[in-house]
């Protein structure tokens, strides 16, 4: 029982990161319906950002969590100017062009970040600094907890707490839901749609660049390529939230997290990426809408 | 149709020309690293003890009155990236030789190119036993993993007493699923239990779940046969969970990253290898101190191996006395006694080397010096 109780633990903190990517998947889909597949590229750049702001400002050598919220917050900006810059380039002029088009773009600047990231970067795998130096935190019989995976748990929660309070007590999150359920109309009462899907994409990026820096902080290898498989993971876990919507993809997020985790312990770890793709499949075909999407009438 | 090709030419391959005797036309050497990528630190250590090694050749005329080239080709770390390297340096640069891989899959898909075009390869540390079985013109300078496994069993049994052990190893990569089932074998003949079996794939990061499984088994030692960069996460996962009993592994752990990445977490733990820096031996003491001064960086097992593979392969050519394949391969085949930084090196006819390997324990963030093995 002990055991399993660790497993969903491991599983959570693990979980908040899918859960932190997934909420940009989840909010672009619901303003623009786009996937944007070049999201798991800016978690990578958020998490080398991080990198080299804690390298540059001598926060590697000394852990502290001054360290760590400045890194975070930095890397966040930063990503947040990278995600509005996206949509300027790449979505923006195609946003009246068939849906299909902004899809291969996004695919396009996903294969972009990766190749130039191999190329600013190099292909090496970097070590995140130790901003926070690891210690067993909160121990209840053989249940250990560090104080890492309460950072991580604790940053995802407070992120995830404030977007829903942007997103449905500001003037923005009204604008933005607004935007959401019918563009064209929104615009007609004056909502500034393109301001409202720049700040989309801004608030989305800097939540995958606050998930690269939790993943540098608990598991420390980073490398250009490495929002591949946890950008595919995150945008499983909105569609099993229900696409479009915000609390589906923290609840998503945090299910693959412990989903996973559990196969690696009680079945094989060979089969944990696999799951991922099997839920996908189960959910499309017998629940598209997801956990918590509501089935829409198609107008027609 | 390039594999075609390449077959076509294979039976026909040493008809090729061995250059023009006398003039100091350079000899191309061929070599498969992995400059980048997950295991990086590997191929940048073979290839700077080859240089290291080729440098000094030339310096004294090189062999057969001609110097040695070395060309690398970087595999980036990846199976199939492997063997387009060693395509493209037995195509375009017809290499007289081939050397490298350090992962033992890597060096799988490379081998049977070098064998169809007849061209002898080493490997500097392969250790899986199925590397030389490629074919007769495959060698390594590196003793195997049934040795290397036993090595590490009986060490956790006599050396540490320990009666139950974890076993956490690679799935993906051939060299650690040899290491960690000739480890079983013999950690269970003599008495041990294996009390959780799990795995991992190369490139993860989170090792939680498996660790969490691993420690309700009350292990006394983990043995974790991989390579460094999982080496350092699972080392820094295992003691937040609490974990507080030693990690014993294999060569792969054998790189300055271990430290970097692991940090105080690898503390106390051990791994078996080719060589220690540290050793007393006149020939290694020399041979660090030439590399600090060319590199500023102690030289781990790899540069070892590099230069050592280089000198075997200088050795056989001038035995040789001809750049030939057929007569190069025979030429390494009967290398004996050959005096190198990772100890006396004589080529089995299995096409392996027979020598000693050490144990090294991390200790005040360094590799030291613990005990050494000799070869059965």
């Amino acid at each position: 029982m002990e055991q399993f109780l660790q497993q969903v633990l491991n599983g959570i903190a693990w979980g908040s990161i899918y859960a932190l990517i997934a909420l940009g998947y989840t909010m672009v889909y619901g303003v623009l319906k786009l996937i944007n597949f070049a999201h798991g590229e800016i978690y990578m750049v958020g998490a080398m950002a991080g990198y080299y702001t804690a390298h540059a400002l001598g926060f590697a050598t000394e852990p502290s969590l001054t360290g760590l919220f400045s890194v975070l917050l930095l890397s966040m900006a930063a990503c947040a100017l990278l995600g509005a810059a996206i949509e300027r380039v790449a979505y923006r002029p195609l946003r009246s062009a068939p849906r299909l088009a902004s899809l291969i773009t996004a695919i396009g600047i996903s294969l972009l970040l990766q190749n130039g990231g191999q190329l600013l970067f190099g292909a090496d795998p970097k070590f995140f600094p130790a901003l926070v130096t690891s210690r067993v935190a909160l121990r209840a019989g053989t249940v250990a907890v560090s104080n890492i995976q309460l950072i991580v748990l604790g940053t995802a929660v407070v992120l995830m707490v404030g977007l829903e309070l942007v997103v449905m007590r500001t003037r923005f999150g009204r604008a933005m839901r607004a935007v959401s359920v019918d563009a064209p109309a929104a615009a007609l009462m004056g909502v500034p749609v393109d301001r409202v899907i720049s700040g989309t994409f801004m608030l989305g990026s800097a939540l995958a660049a606050a998930a690269g820096i939790l993943v540098g902080l608990s598991n420390p290898k980073i490398d250009p390529l490495m929002g591949l498989m946890p950008g595919l993971k995150a945008f499983v876990a909105a569609v099993l939230g229900g696409i479009g919507s915000i609390p589906g993809a923290m609840v998503g997020g945090l299910l693959l997290g412990v989903v996973e985790t559990l196969v690696s312990a009680y079945l094989s770890s060979t089969y944990r990426d696999a799951i991922a793709f099997v839920i996908l499949i189960a959910i499309l075909l017998y629940r598209p809408t997801g956990l918590f999407g509501a089935a829409q009438v198609e107008k027609v | 149709m390039f594999a075609a090709w390449l077959s076509g030419c294979g039976p026909g391959g040493d008809q090729k020309e061995a250059g023009t005797p006398g003039a100091a036309v350079a000899i191309p050497v061929g070599h498969v690293a992995s400059l980048t990528g997950d295991t990086a630190t590997f191929g940048q250590s073979t290839d700077r003890g080859m240089r290291m090694a080729f440098e000094q050749i030339n310096a004294l005329g090189g062999v057969l009155g001609r110097p040695l080239d070395l060309l690398s080709e970087d595999d980036r770390s990846i199976t199939e990236e492997a063997r387009t390297a060693a395509q493209k340096l037995l195509q375009r640069d017809q290499v007289v030789a081939l050397l490298g891989e350090i992962a033992s899959s890597r060096s799988l898909a490379a081998a049977p190119e070098a064998q169809r075009a007849r061209v002898p390869m080493i490997s500097p540390g392969s250790t899986n036993p199925r590397v030389t079985e490629v074919g007769d013109y495959v060698f390594r300078a590196c003793f195997i993993d049934p040795f290397q496994g036993t090595v590490m069993a009986r060490f956790a049994t006599e050396e540490l007493g320990v009666k139950k052990v974890a076993i956490l190893f690679d799935f993906k990569q051939d060299y650690s699923v040899g290491l960690a089932d000739f480890f079983r074998k013999t950690f269970t003949s003599l008495g041990g239990e294996i009390v959780a079996d799990e795995r991992y794939t190369s490139g993860d990061i989170e090792f939680r779940a498996q660790l969490t499984t691993i420690r309700a088994a009350k292990p006394e030692a983990i043995f974790v046969p991989g390579y460094y960069t999982e080496l350092g996460l699972i080392a820094k996962q295992a003691r937040e969970l609490g974990i507080d009993v030693p990690l014993l592994g294999g060569d792969g752990w054998d790189s300055e990253k271990t430290l970097e990445i692991g940090g105080s977490a690898v503390e106390g733990y051990y791994f078996s290898t080719h060589y220690a820096a540290d050793s007393d031996s006149p020939k290694v003491q020399d041979f660090v101190r030439r590399y600090k001064e060319k590199y500023g960086a102690t030289p781990d097992a790899m540069a070892a191996l590099g230069y050592d593979t280089a000198g075997i392969l200088a050795d056989a050519l001038r035995r040789a006395g001809d750049t030939e394949g057929a007569k190069l391969r025979d030429a390494i085949a009967a290398t004996q006694n050959y005096e190198g930084v990772t100890g006396r090196i004589s080529i089995d006819p299995a096409r392996n080397a027979r020598k000693d390997a050490v144990v090294l324990k991390i200790e005040g963030g360094k590799f030291r010096f613990y005990r050494s093995v000799p070869a059965s």
